[in-house]
């Protein structure tokens, strides 16, 4: 509740727009510069704001987002196959369709809330999972996954040459770069709308139930339908990152549903820093670049890595490393994931909070005071 | 008297949780603009009573009539509507957020209703939510404290940070359970003069308290409950006079 919020949420949106727009040139030093990785982190960026408005704000922790990832992959492939290769129907239809089912998912699973909650969303994703590789075969083309075709109707475009046809928007194509920059608007949107919740009456409340649910109900508020519409907030984001997944390759598979997905989104955003609006997005940042990393090693690059090192000592340290690296990753991941959660339960960004405490206490200069408020927000 | 200006009617409520009858036969009617006190030893089912009223328990049987509304069976946030409000007794504050928008949250509740998605608007710009919330806190000598983290104030300040949010929302009924436990006596002395100032802006309020001092300076009637029963009822000289309060509940200690 600061008065001059209003001024510097106009200060923060520029900011982060400039800092999406030009990710390109700053990332390059750490060789994190390519479209595909930018895109990636876009998209599971917008993945994790929209997780957080649920997670950060009432504290409801759900296990099964995934489902409104995959549904959101689905739809925006059908898009493709039956209207148009054009990607803004799909992105809207994928971000419609993630809210509908979330608006079904929600409603049962709000019945219960703390692990019961968890385990409710949970047993949902898995049953869509499932769902999605047998009886759901004709809609998600099961094992293989869906993908557009040549006999696809695509009613709204013209009748196309020879070879697949590729998403544009509007003529221009969604590969490379373009790529990219379609779902960093997306995502600077996305945290505009974010903020924008979070500094609201409607955020305020949400936070208010977090913190004691019963009070709000003797306050006069009906919780149920606050977080229902958190609930499907969320999902209408998990719905929109699904669908820019398959904006450049258009294909969807159920493996998105995995619970393995959706745990991933719960560990981004805990790592980055639950209920703040940047954590989640730098836990996106460090868990999609570690992982680029770390799943492409092998064990010769590992060798050529610890090189210097005495053979007989290069080949314990190669062992007991390589299980960390390419298929081990997941084993990194847990492990980092566990440091935070004991040594920073509030993520990267208590880190960072600490961090300027310290330094602000040694060097109690009024500009850099000023200068850190407005780094904070 | 006449029946229109009898806010609060509770009718033959009954209550047990197993064995434990917690409420007998309550018959209880409260006046417009007046304080009524509860009083009573630990365990004589006070705070039961308020449970009653506010929702949080369904008697066993009996009615209880707000404004000539049976609130048995609605929703807290209904009951909060229609104007019964209730300050807890352990303190039910939203530690994680700021003081002042604990009270805020309140004030939203009465303005938005029981639910709004407001999703787009600013916090920043809901002055005249804020302004309340300050003025409040501020009767409430909690003027200093507003930014800070509800969370980790003293019970003491807690305590009035409950009034607080309770007063936000002008109820028809205030239903006060030990507002001053745990105070001050600086900071209960503050409380009853708040207290006096609004019953004269005519608010309706009930309060449980275990401070004599308290109960005689605002209460206009009391009721004396114990093991779930009222054993009397009157003015407070009708209840400093009378032996059986003195042997239930006083112990002979001076009034
Ligand atoms: N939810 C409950 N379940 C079981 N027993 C309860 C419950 N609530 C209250 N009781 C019991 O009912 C009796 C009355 O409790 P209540 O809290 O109403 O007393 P009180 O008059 O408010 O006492 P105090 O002055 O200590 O606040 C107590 O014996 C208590 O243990
Ligand atoms: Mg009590």
């Amino acid at each position: 509740m600061s008065i001059p919020a209003i001024r510097n949420d106009w200060a923060v949106m520029a900011i982060f727009t400039v800092a999406v727009l030009t990710a390109p040139l700053w990332l390059a030093p750490i060789g994190a510069n390519y479209p595909d990785l930018l895109q990636k982190f876009a998209i599971f960026g917008i993945f994790a704001i929209g997780f957080n408005i649920l997670f950060g704000l009432t504290g409801y922790l759900s296990f099964g987002h995934a489902v409104f990832l995959g549904v959101g992959s689905y739809t925006a492939v059908w898009s493709f196959k039956l209207l148009t290769m054009n990607v803004l129907p799909a992105v809207v239809f994928g971000t419609l369709m993630g809210g509908v089912f979330a608006v079904l998912i929600g409603y049962v699973s709000l019945r219960r809330s703390g692990i019961y909650f968890s385990i409710l969303t949970l047993a949902f994703a898995q049953m869509s999972y499932n769902l999605a590789y047998s009886v759901l075969t004709p809609i998600t083309n099961g094992e293989t996954g869906l993908q557009i075709t040549m006999n696809d109707a695509r009613i709204l475009d013209g009748p196309v040459g020879d070879g697949l046809p590729s998403t544009t928007l509007f003529g221009l194509e969604m590969s490379g770069y373009s790529g990219f920059y379609f779902c960093a608007t997306m995502l600077i949107i996305a945290f505009f709308i974010s903020l924008r919740i979070f500094r609201s009456p409607f955020g305020l409340k949400l936070k208010a139930i977090k913190s004691n649910q019963t009070r709000m109900k003797y306050t006069g508020f009906n919780t149920r339908p606050y977080l229902l519409v958190a609930f499907v907030i969320s999902g209408m984001f998990a719905g929109l990152a699904g669908s820019l997944m398959a904006i450049t390759d258009p294909l969807a598979g159920a493996e998105r549903m995995q619970w393995t997905a959706s745990g991933e989104v719960v560990l981004m955003t805990i790592l980055g820093g639950t209920g703040t609006l940047i954590g989640p997005l730098l836990g996106v940042g460090i868990i999609k670049y570690f992982e680029n990393i770390f799943s492409a090693l092998n064990e010769a690059g590992l060798h050529e890595f610890f090189a210097f090192m005495p053979d007989w000592l290069e080949n314990i340290v190669v062992a007991v490393s390589s299980e960390f690296v390419g298929e081990g990753w997941h084993l990194t991941l847990g492990v980092l994931f566990m440091l935070v959660v004991i040594f920073l339960p509030g993520g990267v960004m208590e880190g960072i909070r600490r961090t300027t405490a310290v330094v602000r206490n040694l060097s109690k200069g009024p500009e850099k005071k000023a200068a850190e408020s407005v780094g904070k927000e | 008297m006449s029946e229109s200006n009898i806010v609060l009617n509770i009718r033959n409520v009954n209550k047990t949780f197993g064995g434990l009858h917690a409420l007998g036969d309550i018959n209880l009617e409260i006046e417009e603009g007046k304080t009524h006190a509860i009083i009573g030893p630990n365990g004589a089912g006070k705070s039961t009573l308020l449970n009653v009223c506010i929702g949080r328990l369904v008697p066993d049987s009996g009615t209880v009539e707000f404004e000539g509304q049976n609130m048995i069976g609605m929703q807290p946030h209904e009951i909060n509507h229609a104007g019964m409000v209730r300050v807890f007794q352990t303190p039910e504050i939203f530690p994680d957020l700021s003081v002042i928008e604990n009270v805020m949250v309140p004030a939203l509740a009465k303005r938005d209703g029981i639910f709004k998605f407001n999703a787009f608007s600013s916090m920043a710009g809901e002055k005249q939510i804020a302004d309340e919330a300050l003025h409040v806190l501020e009767d409430l000598g909690l003027g200093a404290l507003v930014n800070q983290h509800a969370g980790s104030m003293s019970r003491g300040d807690k305590r009035r940070l409950e009034l607080a949010m309770g007063l936000i929302q002008h109820p028809r009924l205030l239903l006060l359970d030990e507002p001053t436990a745990g105070m001050a006596r600086h900071d209960t002395n503050r409380t009853i003069d708040l207290l006096k100032k609004i019953k004269e802006r005519g608010m309706t309020k009930i309060i449980i308290e275990h401070d004599m001092h308290v109960v005689f300076s605002l209460a206009d009637t009391i009721s004396v409950l114990a093991q779930g029963c009222i054993i009397a009822s009157g003015t407070p000289d009708e209840i400093r006079g009378n032996p059986k309060v003195q042997e239930a509940y006083l112990g002979g200690a001076e009034l």
